[in-house]
């Protein structure tokens, strides 16, 4: 299957940590690619330089076939971004802001549909800081879904969530996934990868420490295990 | 562990999503940023109250002396430069600051939308601010008697597209440079040193030698003294523009290299 992400050998240094040490990853087009490590494996790194937010200092990047650094509108409007800091602005109403981040596109998704989907018209026209983390959370997956993207990145999308919302949120992804779309998510959680991942990658100290299909990558173990094998191994 | 249901293999690729085309993206990002300026209470203060604030005061006592000549069509102007750099300058630098610790500038780069939309968004929504600004005080300058002299209005209007762009610059300038509290503390404490010391509304003309030196190369005297020149005599100011221009170019050059978007 072609890739619709591509990773080699990235590195991305911040003084004197390097976040990105060479690794490589890709996410199959049409997968839910899963993307697992601990605190400071490189994950948001990696995507962040996925989306253009950041320059890598070494290796490449390329989705749907473009450097995101230089990508121009037309490719932005093929990917959906989840940033983990959030990225709505304190003072707007989730609908107000759904609506005007839906007007950058030529054919949005229905927003009235999407907001009910995730239960955000219920708090619709409460301002932006007067949101809890999992209401922020809801809207943020709205406002990276609005464009119908054809690769979507999401920060660890369920952080801060009820298991209610956890469970919208997975059939939500599976819906875009259905529809064609790329998914990449970044997560903490063990239950979000076994529920979603078509596609697994585990990141340990900036380099890759697994990648491929669950199967692959967990055989006739657990994941847990696996995971925490592969991640203790490369701690320094 | 197992793979779920793969969904891709039954999917047909999605169809190519398209970008709005541009100007109606920027004009979408033009329309939030000044609905969000002007419901913004501490912003809409120091946008519209103290410059109204100002000007009444300034006509109801007959200190600073502001020179020679109908007092009103000295005031007006003045107060239209201060209108400039509350809403290019400080208020610009504030939310600038605030929406790069909220990450907002960086979300907002990663659409079609793009850096460059977000910053012709901005400078739009500025001169829409200005516009309600110079509309707000120009009525109560009228009601109060305020002649302004017709040819000198297209002049004005340059220096108000001038003075737009130097002090977005410096807005730009000092919120790449600070964090948002620090941008909150110093676009303030700048905005109150503009309207005592800057040139801004009491001319240099009337500042002691030494001040008045100082407040020549800055840019509030600049927009200040062009505005004046313009409305209340109906002549265009070559060196008060020229000011204007040295600091929206230098001002461009350096948050050009030292803004950033993200904290």
């Amino acid at each position: 299957m072609a890739a619709a992400v591509e990773i080699v050998n990235l590195t991305r240094r911040f003084a004197t940590v390097t976040a990105c040490d060479g690794l490589s990853w890709s996410a199959p087009a049409g997968s839910i690619t899963i993307v697992l490590g601990p605190n400071g494996a490189g994950k948001t790194t990696s995507v962040e330089c996925a989306v253009g937010l950041q320059r890598p200092d070494d290796g490449t990047v390329r989705v749907l076939g473009t450097d995101p650094w230089l990508a121009p509108p037309e490719h932005r409007a093929s990917v959906g971004v989840m940033l983990q800091a959030g990225g709505l602005p304190n003072g707007s109403k989730p609908l107000r802001l759904l609506n005007h981040v839906a007007s950058f596109y030529a054919e949005p998704a229905d927003v009235g549909a999407l907001a009910a989907r995730l239960g955000i018209d219920a708090f619709a026209g409460t301002t932006v800081r007067r949101l809890s983390g999992g209401q922020k959370q809801r809207v943020a997956l709205a406002a990276a879904l609005i464009g119908r993207p054809r690769v979507v990145f999401l920060d660890e999308p369920t952080a801060g969530l009820d298991p209610h919302g956890r469970l919208d949120v997975y059939d939500l992804l599976k819906d875009e996934q259905a529809r064609g779309a790329t998914l990449v998510v970044t997560t903490h959680s063990f239950e979000e990868a076994a529920t979603l991942a078509t596609h697994l990658v585990v990141l340990a100290d900036g380099r890759t420490a697994a990648e491929g299909t669950p199967e692959d990558v967990v055989g006739s173990n657990s994941l847990e295990r696996v995971y925490f094998d592969l991640t203790r191994k490369g701690r320094r | 562990m197992t793979t779920p249901a793969p969904g891709p293999a039954a999917a047909a690729p999605p169809s190519m999503p398209l970008p709005a085309p541009p100007r109606k993206r920027v004009l979408a990002q033009a329309r939030f940023e000044f609905a969000a300026l002007l419901a913004n209470g501490e912003q809409l203060i120091v946008s519209l109250v103290l410059p109204l604030g100002a000007l009444i005061d300034l006509m109801a006592y007959p200190t600073p002396s502001l020179g020679t000549g109908r007092r009103i069509d000295l005031a007006v102007p003045g107060v239209l430069a201060l209108c400039v750099i509350s809403a290019a300058f400080t208020a610009q630098a504030i939310a600038t600051g605030f929406d790069r610790r909220y990450a907002v500038l960086r979300l907002l780069g990663t659409t079609p939308l793009g850096r460059d939309g977000l910053l012709w968004g901005k400078a739009l929504a500025t001169i829409g601010v200005e516009i309600v600004q110079w509309i707000v005080i120009g009525g109560v300058g009228l009601a109060l008697g305020w002649r302004p002299v017709p040819v000198g209005l297209l002049y004005a209007v340059l220096f108000l597209l001038a003075g737009t762009w130097a002090f977005v610059a410096l807005a730009l300038l000092l919120a790449g440079l600070l964090r948002a509290e620090g941008v909150l503390a110093v676009a303030n404490l700048l905005w109150v040193m503009f309207l005592v010391l800057g040139g801004v509304i009491v001319p240099r003309s009337t500042m002691p030698d030494v001040a008045a030196g100082i407040a020549g190369i800055l840019p509030s005297a600049a927009l200040g003294d062009g505005l004046r020149a313009a409305l209340a005599e109906g002549s265009f100011s070559p060196l008060a523009l020229v000011v204007l221009l040295v600091w929206g170019a230098v001002a461009t050059a350096i948050a050009g290299r030292t803004f950033r978007w993200s904290d």
